[in-house]
């Protein structure tokens, strides 16, 4: 007779442990399943965790989580092959409470959260992989593990299986994800004292800094670079679209020691050491990607319902509000008794009133416009970044000259106004 | 009905683990902590044998506080009860001082219980050394069989053990008195993947902890650094063989290969040839 929990939730990454922590907490019992040796074995993320989120789930959670530093300063690189203009903003209202984000390693961060929900009552269970669903009479009544007499029910199913949920895409939810839908990350943690760390980021002890990469650090592909700082470690690493990969014809690897040795960034890394190298898909489709997140007994948060907005490198805080509101329907149908999809609509309807679906919404078009467009990326940071050269470089030449010179380097008057209409359209998508 | 209680450790993974280059100690925080491989294997030996006789399979670790985890690992295996003794006192000991703080805990666990049978593994990943078993028989007064690869049988009727002990040329085959302590070989058993029932009890289990003030007349000069005459002077990595040449190919390939190889280094043969032959 396999076991029934009220609860079932699979995947402890930030959406199911957060939606774990809250129905523990609300005195349900859930099993929280993982098929890594420990939650955040297998989790990858560039390392920022946005505070506000975090705290709606573990108020005052700083204190005492696993953080490495927080941020105070970001930067933006547009880089060239041998140049970058950078705008930055460092301020010193995030390097004090209530803080704006920190930079985490995964492996640590996703494991104290994962015992924090233990300590509200959650079961954890390790090392098992959820198969599938177990569907009867059209509603999801438990899963199936890979283990002997695997088993267990439960009122509701909680997938939070990641990226490309195969539990979803089984019921029917999604289908396999296009090439356009999904970027591949690989990552490297490089090791560098602390001290070299701070000094060579302009921080002060234990601050961090990101910084993120656009153009050349992804040789024009579609996608987006990152250099985060650690307590003793930095995070480095690249993403683009799987479809951006297939078309250039780049390992991501090469892609990965390009940003490595590129001049605008070897200064950063020079002498560190390759501690681990992490490789995961990220879902970027947005809301025209977003699956169904709701059926009778079943509900979908975090990546697996592709929650990312992939323009402001959010994520796991869109997880763990997913993973939260998903708790608080759960609380709701069980003291209605009702796990039927109407009753659990309430997920779907909450989730996009918050920030979550209006991020989504109001991106729906970005990424998809950027990855049609290749001119940004291709065109335009290149020349933003001769301009700067041009005008900042003292030569002699009047700096009325110069202007017109940059005017000129944009091409014929068609050339002119298709960057025009690029732009608009840019800040269209972007609104 | 058995009572078979195994001794477990959980260790770092030395598969992966870092040493420190300057003072050649390993680096305990490089490597995460794991059950013993070959004390999952006594484990489940003890688990096998209680399916086949009846009874209750305890394990028994002595440890830092997160060992509990090691101990979960061994419900999962399938063992009924976990005891742990914890305490600062027991920090630094050696294989003489193990043993006996074990002893302790083991004597204290047939107060509840009588033990029929120890099981431990062969020895651990971290020490090497394969002494903790035998020195608890010994305390314990009862035959130590190491080296076992097989348990033929156990009678709880006749008391006595039948196993196989894995020699150089072959095997043994012994008959012991019972209560006796087995140390196991890895391949005695495989280890199957854990059904989810034991993966829930164990997820839920909370083991028996015990601190030195919980054991009766203990002689704490006997526990940890104090107890412990075992002096390490120096510990250093065995130096890494330089150069030699990698034969690819196929088995054939490889021989004809090497072949030329010593065909073209006539000077090997003839040093050695170059004395007297008897």
């Amino acid at each position: 007779m396999p076991e029934k929990f009220d609860a079932i939730v699979v995947g402890a990454g930030p959406a199911g442990t957060a939606c774990a922590y809250e129905l523990a907490k609300a005195g349900v019992n859930v099993i929280l399943i993982e098929r890594g040796e420990y939650p955040g074995s297998k989790n990858v993320m560039g390392g920022v965790l946005y505070r506000k989120m975090m705290e709606e789930v573990v108020p005052g959670f700083h204190k005492e989580a696993p953080i490495e530093r927080p941020i105070v300063e970001q930067r933006f690189m547009m880089m060239d092959k041998t140049s970058a203009v950078t705008f930055s903003y460092k301020g010193m209202e995030w390097a004090e409470e209530p803080y704006n984000n920190f930079t985490v390693l995964r492996a640590k961060f996703d494991q104290w959260f994962a015992g924090k929900a233990v300590e509200q009552g959650a079961l954890l269970l390790n090392e098992t992989v959820v198969l599938e669903c177990i569907v009867e009479e059209g509603r999801v009544v438990g899963v199936r593990t890979d283990r002997p007499d695997g088993e267990l029910r439960a009122d509701v199913v909680v997938l939070a299986d990641g990226v490309n949920s195969l539990l979803a895409k089984q019921l029917g939810f999604h289908k396999e994800f296009r090439p356009d839908e999904v970027a591949l990350a690989t990552m490297e943690i490089l090791k560098l004292d602390k001290k070299i760390i701070e000094e060579r980021f302009n921080l002060e002890e234990g601050q961090g800094c990101t910084i993120e990469l656009f153009g050349d650090a992804t040789k024009g592909i579609l996608g987006t670079g990152f250099l985060y700082t650690n307590k003793d470690t930095l995070s480095i690493g690249v993403g683009t679209l799987l479809s951006g990969l297939i078309k250039h014809k780049i390992k991501p690897y090469e892609l990965m020691e390009y940003v490595k040795t590129h001049p605008m960034i070897r200064p950063y890394i020079q002498g560190s050491e390759a501690q681990e190298y992490l490789a995961h898909l990220i879902p970027e489709g947005g809301y025209r990607s977003m699956p169904k997140v709701v059926g009778a007994g079943v509900l979908v948060v975090g990546d697996a319902a592709q929650l990312v907005n992939a323009i402001h490198r959010e994520g796991s805080n869109m997880a763990m509000t997913s993973g939260r509101l998903a708790a608080e329907t759960i609380v709701a149908a069980r003291e209605r008794e009702d796990f039927s999809e109407a009753s659990l609509d309430d997920y779907r309807k909450k989730l996009m009133g918050s920030f979550v679906g209006q991020d989504l919404k109001k991106y729906k078009d970005a990424t998809h416009h950027f990855d049609k467009f290749p001119q940004y990326f291709e065109q335009y940071i290149p020349m933003v970044n001769r301009a700067a050269s041009q005008m900042l470089t003292v030569d002699g030449m009047p700096k009325r000259e110069k202007q017109k010179k940059i005017w000129r380097d944009i091409g014929p008057a068609k050339e002119k106004i298709k960057m025009a209409r690029d732009l608009y359209r840019a800040w269209k998508v972007m609104k | 009905m058995l009572h078979i209680v195994a001794c477990i450790k959980q260790v770092p993974d030395t598969k992966i683990i870092k040493m420190n280059p300057k003072t050649n100690t390993m680096d305990r925080s490089s490597a995460p902590a794991i059950l013993n491989p070959y004390d999952a294997h006594a484990v489940e030996e003890a688990v096998r044998l209680r399916n086949r006789y009846g009874g209750v399979v305890s394990v028994l670790t002595m440890g830092p506080p997160p060992a509990v985890k090691a101990i979960r690992k061994c419900i999962e295996i399938g063992a009924d009860e976990g005891y742990m003794i914890t305490d600062r006192a027991f920090a630094g000991a050696d294989t003489l001082a193990t043993s006996y703080a074990l002893t302790k805990a083991l004597e204290k666990i047939a107060q509840t219980r009588p033990i029929d049978l120890i099981i431990c593994g062969k020895m651990t990943i971290d020490g090497d050394t394969g002494q903790v078993g035998p020195g608890i028989a010994r305390r314990l007064d009862m035959p130590p069989l190491t080296s076992v690869n097989k348990v033929v049988e156990i009678d709880s009727e006749k008391r006595h053990a039948i196993v196989h002990r894995k020699l150089e040329d072959g095997y043994e085959v012994v008959r012991s008195t019972l209560p006796c302590l087995l140390s196991v070989e890895k391949e005695i058993n495989e280890v199957p993947y854990s059904s989810l029932p034991n993966m829930l009890r164990a997820a839920r289990y909370q083991p028996h902890i015990w601190s030195v003030a919980d054991l009766p007349d203990i002689d704490k000069t006997q526990l940890g650094l104090k107890g412990s005459p075992t002096i390490v002077s120096s510990v250093w990595a065995p130096p890494k063989p330089q150069g030699g040449t990698m034969l690819e190919g196929t088995q054939s390939d490889q021989v004809s290969q090497l072949l030329d190889i010593l065909m073209a280094r006539q000077e090997l043969f003839a040093a050695a040839s170059g004395g007297e032959a008897p």
